[in-house]
């Protein structure tokens, strides 16, 4: 349940009386009270003085994550930070990358290299579709080592690709468990209808929100209570077409199960360019994390921390008007 | 305090916490992949992976056969590439007409077949792709006799598992090359001794004179230079007990199906 707490006396919640829904993104929509002002007031500024309720703004608590989603989405972080790190240091073990089923080594897609110049200097070169890159220092040759990706990227450190797998493959079937658990719930819950699919009008307002979002300006008040349509599209795409992509492509680098599913040899176009479309579908979740956490504390770091352990999450309503 | 004040703040606790979290976690991930305890907990993943892998996957499903377009030019070969001991050097030299596949250990019949009387058993030839550990897939085309077909031969005691194969090949410690499949995969129609790669006899780099091919798995399975096979109940007492080079060497998973 939501509840609310009104900053400044004298003032009256006025319309927002009223249960509001578990779910924020849920709840009735209030009666329309457009353009919102800018909250200007941060969220957990303790008491006012009576004399400032002219301008005080309401402060009101809604329950935006339920416990199975919280859950998930921590155990998500180490999971995903493993998942990925561990994943660089096999990369290294062959670092190229190739469409079709065979490694074609003298054309990859994709290869970062230690190479040497005329002089005997050793750089570290990417090549992409046969366009070379100088990636000294990080790709292909960094603190004096031969390895693709840096020492600071992997897990383990050192290039060990036995145990880079033992955790990758661990923490494989963690992130499909953790997956399964999180899919079975926001299905039975309607946590994917009500809050996570787009609805048209959201659909409508997607060139509005980009220039939005291109400056920075992330909805406030009652819009701030549900997923905006950029936030629901890229969760619906990471949930539902990266995660599956990555599992299934992961999954396509078995030859027992390729044996058990040749269609996903099909599906992908060969088991090496599953390979390529794994590593992919990698940077995919790395540039939506890097997004995701940008956008966490650009759009109030504490109260979003706070919303995602304890549920709750606060929205500020200019009051009074 | 002034909102902007406390932001500040907000900010360089945030960063400090973030740096720190991630250096403690790294050197933490390195420390505990040296530890004794929890690798063997991340090893528990292999046997899901083994128990799932073998529910969903029919005993006899064929690993996919390509066509003779798809192979690839160049094979390339890893690990051992050449024995480099005198006894394979001796082999070599006689064309390996001296060879032999012993199988032995808990079978009612031992036999030891000469390489050319594997040749005059029923072969089989494929064209299948080989994938590395690393990362890296080749295509090939193989032929030899399946195993299914000697083990009908020397009839394995009901207790036997384990098929070991024993290699020529040798590390530079002197320590020899072995692995080892579950006795139930043996019998799969892919699972070959192979003597012809691309229709030519096997050369050195790829295991001349015999290989295991064992398509549902990596290549470090597929062992080269097989002198003996061994078939027993457990691997525990068997060179460092997880049933094959690797495995025991760098902890390279035994159920190699992914």
């Amino acid at each position: 349940m939501a509840s609310l707490i009104y900053e400044g006396a004298g003032t009256s919640p006025g319309q927002e009386g009223g249960p509001i829904s578990e779910f924020a993104m849920r709840s009735e929509p209030f009666p329309l009270k457009e353009p919102l002002a800018p909250a200007h007031l941060i969220a957990d500024q303790g008491d006012i003085p009576a004399a400032r309720s002219v301008s005080a703004s309401v402060v009101e608590r809604v329950y935006r994550h339920r416990l199975p989603v919280r859950i998930s989405h921590w155990l998500n972080v180490p999971i995903l930070i493993i998942l990925i790190m561990s994943g660089l240091q096999i990369f290294n073990a062959h670092p190229a990358l190739y469409w079709d089923d065979r490694s074609d080594r003298e054309h990859p897609f994709i290869s970062i290299r230690p190479m040497k110049t005329e002089s005997g200097e050793m750089r570290g070169i990417t090549t992409i579709l046969g366009y070379k890159f100088d990636t000294t220092g990080v790709l292909g040759y960094s603190d004096g080592k031969r390895r693709a990706f840096p020492a600071w990227a992997t897990i383990p450190s050192a290039k060990v690709l036995a145990m880079g797998r033992q955790w990758h493959l661990f923490f494989a079937w963690a992130l499909v468990i953790n997956g399964l658990f999180f899919m079975t719930y926001a299905w039975l819950s309607r946590h994917v209808t009500r809050d996570l699919a787009p609805t048209g009008k959201d659909l409508r307002g997607i060139g509005q929100a980009v220039k939005d979002h291109v400056v920075l300006r992330h909805p406030k008040g009652e819009e701030a209570k549900r997923y905006n349509v950029l936030q629901k599209l890229a969760y619906v795409v990471i949930l539902f077409m990266v995660a599956p992509l990555i599992v299934l492509t992961g999954l396509t680098m078995s030859p027992t199960i390729d044996t058990a599913f040749p269609w996903l040899l099909t599906l992908f176009g060969g088991r090496q360019a599953a390979r390529t479309v794994h590593f992919i579908a990698c940077f995919t979740f790395v540039g939506f994390i890097v997004i995701h956490v940008l956008e966490v504390i650009l759009t109030g770091f504490f109260n979003n921390i706070r919303s995602m352990v304890t549920g709750w999450f606060v929205v500020k309503h200019e009051a009074g008007r | 305090m002034i909102p902007h004040e406390r932001a500040m703040e907000r900010r360089q606790f945030l960063k400090g916490t973030l740096g720190a979290a991630s250096l403690v976690a790294l050197a933490g991930c390195d420390n505990l992949s040296q530890t004794s305890w929890f690798p063997s907990i991340l090893s528990k993943a292999e046997k899901l992976t083994e128990r799932v892998q073998r529910a969903v996957t029919p005993a006899n499903a064929l690993a996919k056969e390509y066509g003779e377009a798809d192979i690839s030019k160049v094979f390339p070969a890893n690990g051992n590439t050449d024995p480099g001991t005198e006894e394979y050097a001796e082999h070599v030299a006689k064309n390996y007409s001296e060879w032999t596949v012993d199988v032995v250990g808990m079978v009612q019949t031992p036999i030891s077949w000469s390489l050319a009387a594997l040749k005059e058993l029923p072969s089989r030839t494929q064209i299948t792709r080989h994938d590395c550990v690393e990362g890296w897939s080749a295509i090939g085309k193989w032929t030899g006799v399946p195993l299914g077909e000697l083990l009908r031969q020397v009839e394995p005691l009901p207790n036997a598992k384990y098929a070991v194969f024993h290699c020529a090949d040798v590390d530079e410690d002197g320590i020899p090359y072995y692995e080892s499949m579950a006795l139930a995969d043996c019998y799969h129609p892919q699972t070959i001794l192979a003597y012809e790669l691309n229709d030519t006899p096997l050369d050195i780099p790829h295991g001349a004179p015999i290989r295991l091919r064992f398509e549902q798995q990596l290549g470090y399975k597929q062992a080269k230079y097989v002198m003996m096979i061994e078939l027993v109940e457990t691997l525990s007492g068997i060179a460092g007990g997880k049933g094959g080079y690797w495995e025991d060497d760098q902890g390279y998973e035994w159920y190699a199906g992914i």
